[in-house]
């Protein structure tokens, strides 16, 4: 259940941005989370409410973006659609792909007061 | 308005388009500046553009520099509860035989039962309880090097708590992520967590005496682990009966050369 954690930290982010970018409550939370990413969306949902209760970000809602995974493939020289980190090439069959996309967790903004 | 989704802007025509529900009241004037200005609204978008592990990585990145600049080895042992990490340990411990400073740190949800058998072996050890937590993380091994007061130019292991899931996340400033797979789990568990296999440097492939008995193919392991991950190292031994342990001992001595090579203590020597 690291989706606690990363709510934890999210919320760490917000309380420290507030003095930085003056405000007062955040109502929504946008995230860009890569399918590759070790991280479920409904966990993410499920542990960021009852982390932010009490918080800046109480009562805020959490919209996530889900990065769909992309590899290069040194054989074809494209960029192809992958679902999981060890997926092999849809075109030629041949991995490991170098990963280019979908393995990353971001907070993209916040929409404060 | 709601800036990310731009919700609000026709407000006052009823729409249902939302696929997220807002919790927040589109009445404007019940806010803070008790109005409702048309096409002015009292909330705005502030830019964060940051990974959300960022504070995390910058612990992480000064356990690292310190590590870097005192010749520190540390290593960061991964694997399901009941792969062998801590007899892995205690056994390495004992095979190194005083070779150099060791000390431990130990994470588990509950209990000091394992910081214990790593005391027993006559090392310097802290356990960190993560109580509900699933993973160490960069904060806490800061926190624990200054309990242990971990000596220059040693080696610092860090038993991470019993899961391939949540600790390939957390970055701890470790020169290397080892993940432990014993043969009992299945050759398949690098595909079913190819976060964790991806992660580590070297995997062990422990508890070896037992591949007569178990139904257990290892060239198809180590094939599963190299599709996560086509650089990682593989070592197979045994922990209980000694069989394969010199192999993980010179991996163990090699790495810590290296990590003194260039370190300030050894410059101003």
């Amino acid at each position: 259940m690291h989706e606690m954690s990363l709510c934890e930290a999210i919320i760490e982010t917000a309380e420290k941005q507030a003095s930085i970018q003056q405000y007062k409550s955040v109502k929504c939370i946008h995230l860009e989370i890569g399918e590759l990413s070790c991280v479920e969306a409904e966990a993410m949902h499920f542990a960021f409410d009852a982390v932010a209760k009490g918080s800046i970000a109480d009562g805020a809602t959490l919209h996530i973006d889900r990065v769909p995974g992309q590899g290069w493939c040194s054989q074809c020289e494209a960029k192809v659609k992958i679902k999981q980190r060890y997926d092999a090439c849809p075109i030629c069959e041949f991995y490991p792909l170098d990963i280019r996309q979908g393995d990353a967790m971001r907070i993209k903004d916040m929409e404060v007061i | 308005m709601c800036t990310v989704c731009g919700c609000g802007e026709n407000e006052e025509q009823g729409h249902e388009h939302h696929e997220h529900a807002h919790s927040y009241d589109h009445d404007y004037s019940k806010g803070e500046a008790g109005v409702h200005v048309a096409g002015l609204s009292q909330s705005r978008l502030v830019s964060i553009e940051q990974d959300i592990l960022a504070k995390n990585n910058s612990y992480a990145d000064a356990n690292r520099g310190y590590f870097a600049q005192h010749g520190i080895l540390t290593l960061n042992l991964v694997s399901s509860p009941g792969a062998g990490k801590t007899t892995l340990l205690t056994k390495t411990i004992e095979a190194l035989d005083s070779a150099f400073p060791i000390s431990v740190i130990e994470g588990d949800q509950q209990t000091a039962n394992d910081a214990k058998r790593i005391r027993a072996t006559g090392v310097k050890a802290v356990q960190i309880n993560t109580g509900k937590g699933c993973h160490l993380d960069g904060h806490m091994i800061g926190h624990a090097m200054g309990d242990l007061k971990v000596k220059d130019q040693s080696l610092l292991f860090i038993e991470n708590v019993g899961n391939l899931v949540c600790p390939a996340a957390f970055d701890l400033g470790e020169a290397h992520k080892v993940v432990i797979l014993s043969t009992p789990e299945g050759e398949d568990k690098p595909l079913k967590y190819p976060d964790m296999f991806h992660a580590a440097d070297l995997m062990i492939l422990n508890k070896t005496d037992l591949l007569p008995y178990l139904d257990f193919d290892v060239q198809a392991c180590i094939n599963n682990a190299r599709r996560v991950n086509p650089g990682i190292k593989v070592l197979q031994l045994s922990a209980t009966t000694g069989e394969g342990m010199d192999n993980w001992l010179n991996w163990i001595k090699a790495a810590r050369e290296f990590s003194l090579i260039g370190s300030l203590s050894i410059g101003e020597a």
